[in-house]
């Protein structure tokens, strides 16, 4: 149908403005192959997911097997020297710092989101909102630094030892994952309508129990939606963490104890690893890797639900 | 002045009769505080600490053990940027332009490409530096290099230059297109003569961001662009970018005052990238 017209076209466009079929030819020519550049351009992000997984579970998989999938991932001792790899113990301090992370993150940006969406007055959001904005923009290792420098002799401090444990763990990931929970509660803060904020106000509520009570519980799967964003972020964080978790690969006794999250364990021995070490570190991402799809699986499960 | 006061008497009047208001309002305060507090003081402590240890050897043009010049690290840094967007922006704007300009809706194909360009924006970096180990590194044979470096960390800005240039180009009104094909100019035309240049502002705060990520990456270059710190001299050598120099610094413990130098370094650099970042965004939003 479409040929027959774009033919009857060609005719008509060589008989009164003298296109040559050639040049119409060309034209369309080049208008395909784009179009065919513009579509392998898009296949990228596929190639890559693909490439990914493929590297990664290539690489992972067989070591599992090798070491054993249960040893590997209920081994509560990591000695690379004596060829024991369990990971259990990581994989619990990732956990444990994430959820401590959450405790004290999930309040304070949610209260945080409220404010800036309810309570700043408009000249300070001109302020605060581009502040928020590079508090995601700091780079992990500089809060590692900062965390190091400042918040590991606050700890010593306080509860004595070196410093270096799940709290102060949780406390430098609860700031870091602060900017991505302000800016998903704040939208969807700022997505409910109007109407339920004045209805509220209408029956004799104060503006913040209307916010409270009305506005925020409407905000909800949005909010939950940015929680699951931040636990992505403190599961995958590494550099800041190495700098204040402690790195001991052992189950923790109490929240004062020092841990290795699995990122941190990447890291630090990942420069000199060799042979089945090198490979269950590999192992150590991969266990990792599928974590974070776990998490981006129930975040856009969250999302088609919301729309 | 006088109906200011009486404003905030009725207002103590309310929350007598409401303490959980007052409550609810001291905790969102309170909250706010402690946030931009926090950022405050990471700031202002890093600068004061920071700013007297910048001192001029600190830019030598070479690394010794004695003096850790931080130069060759921003120099590596700015050809790590460089190489980067060279070779995300095309995929990203190329990308971006098939979805929007050339896809029709429903296509399953625009649907496994918003997924896959999730999924990236999810993974950590530490498991883009594992991946870039694996293929390019090893793989591929390419060594520690900058080009293993910027590959990896091109697959990780991807979803963040895709994401920003479809929403610009999705901006563009649909009248300037069809305003374009009735004067008779083919779909490609359209694209890089009316609907690109329209978008331009919006694709170019998708590449500030990704400078931002990739000025403050660490995890996902570690293992693939190396820690080598001399500049390197060509694409398939080793060179560590500011934020690794530092990590570094960091780790052999030698170095507190030069690592304090590199972190008032990196956050003006940060800084200034998100004022830029405010700014375009502040002209975008003028001109609609």
């Amino acid at each position: 149908m479409a040929r027959q017209r774009r033919a009857g076209l060609l005719r008509c466009l060589n008989g009164k403005t003298g296109v040559t079929m050639k040049a119409v030819n060309t034209h369309h020519v080049r208008e395909t192959a784009m179009k065919i550049v513009f579509l392998i351009t898009a296949c990228v992000s596929i190639l890559a997911v693909v490439l990914i997984c493929v590297f990664l579970f290539a690489n992972g998989i067989p070591t599992m097997h090798e070491i054993g999938f249960l040893k590997f991932l209920f081994g509560t001792t990591w000695a690379p020297n004596q060829n024991l790899y369990g990971i259990f113990p990581m994989i619990i301090a990732s956990i444990v710092v994430t959820a401590g992370a959450i405790a004290i993150g999930v309040p304070a940006g949610l209260l945080c989101a409220i404010f800036l969406a309810h309570f700043c007055p408009g000249k300070l959001y001109k302020l605060l909102k581009p502040a928020a904005e590079l508090l995601a923009g700091i780079p992990s290792i500089v809060y590692g630094f900062f965390g190091l420098v400042v918040i590991v002799p606050i700890m010593q401090r306080l509860v004595g030892g070196g410093g270096k444990n799940i709290i102060t763990a949780s406390v430098m990931l609860g700031i870091m994952i602060l900017p991505t929970i302000i800016n998903v509660a704040e939208s969807s803060l700022r997505a409910v309508p109007q109407s339920y904020y004045e209805g509220s106000l209408a029956l004799g509520a104060t503006h913040e129990r209307s916010v409270f009570s009305a506005t925020l519980p409407a905000a909800k799967s949005g909010i939950l939606a940015g929680i699951i964003l931040g636990v992505g972020r403190a599961v995958g964080e590494t550099m800041a963490v190495v700098m204040v978790a402690g790195n001991q690969p052992i189950l923790p006794e109490s929240l004062l104890s020092g841990v290795r999250t699995l990122t941190a364990n990447i890291v630090l021995e990942m420069g000199y690893a060799t042979d089945l070490h090198r490979e269950a570190l590999i192992a150590c991402g991969v266990v990792l890797f599928v974590f974070i799809l776990l998490i981006n699986l129930c975040f856009s499960a969250l999302k088609r639900r919301m729309e | 002045m006088m109906k200011e006061r009486h404003g905030f008497s009725s207002r103590m009047e309310v929350y007598r009769r409401h303490p959980l208001s007052l409550v609810q309002r001291a905790l969102v305060l309170l909250a706010a505080v402690i946030t931009f507090g926090v950022l405050a003081a990471l700031v202002i402590y890093i600068l004061v600490k920071g700013v007297p240890n910048l001192r001029p050897e600190l830019f030598a043009w070479k690394y010794t053990s004695e003096n850790a010049s931080m130069l060759p690290a921003i120099l590596n840094t700015l050809v790590m940027i460089l190489l980067t967007l060279v070779l995300s922006v095309p995929f990203g704007v190329g990308a971006a332009i098939y979805l929007v300009e050339y896809a029709s809706r429903g296509n399953k194909l625009v649907k496994l490409v918003r997924i896959t360009a999730e999924t990236l924006s999810g993974i950590p970096s530490i498991v883009y530096g594992l991946f870039g180990y694996l293929m390019f590194v090893i793989a591929l044979h390419m060594g520690n290099s900058m080009l293993a470096g910027a590959l990896t960390l091109a697959i990780m800005v991807l979803p963040t230059i895709l994401r920003t240039t479809e929403e610009a180009l999705k901006a563009v009104p649909d009248s300037f297109r069809e305003g374009s094909f009735g004067l008779g100019a083919g779909r490609l035309r359209t694209v890089f003569r009316i609907v690109l240049p329209s978008a331009v502002p919006g694709i170019f705060s998708g590449v500030i961001l990704a400078i931002g990520r990739i000025v403050g990456e660490t995890a996902a270059l570690i293992f693939t662009s190396g820690t080598v710190t001399g500049v390197a001299g060509s694409l398939m050598e080793s060179g560590r970018t500011l934020a690794i120099h530092m990590y570094c610094l960091l780790n052999e413990g030698l170095y507190t005052e030069e690592a304090y130098a590199t972190a008032v370094v990196l956050l003006i650099l940060v800084i200034g990238i998100n004022a830029l970042s405010g700014a375009v965004a502040k002209r975008l939003a003028q001109r609609t």
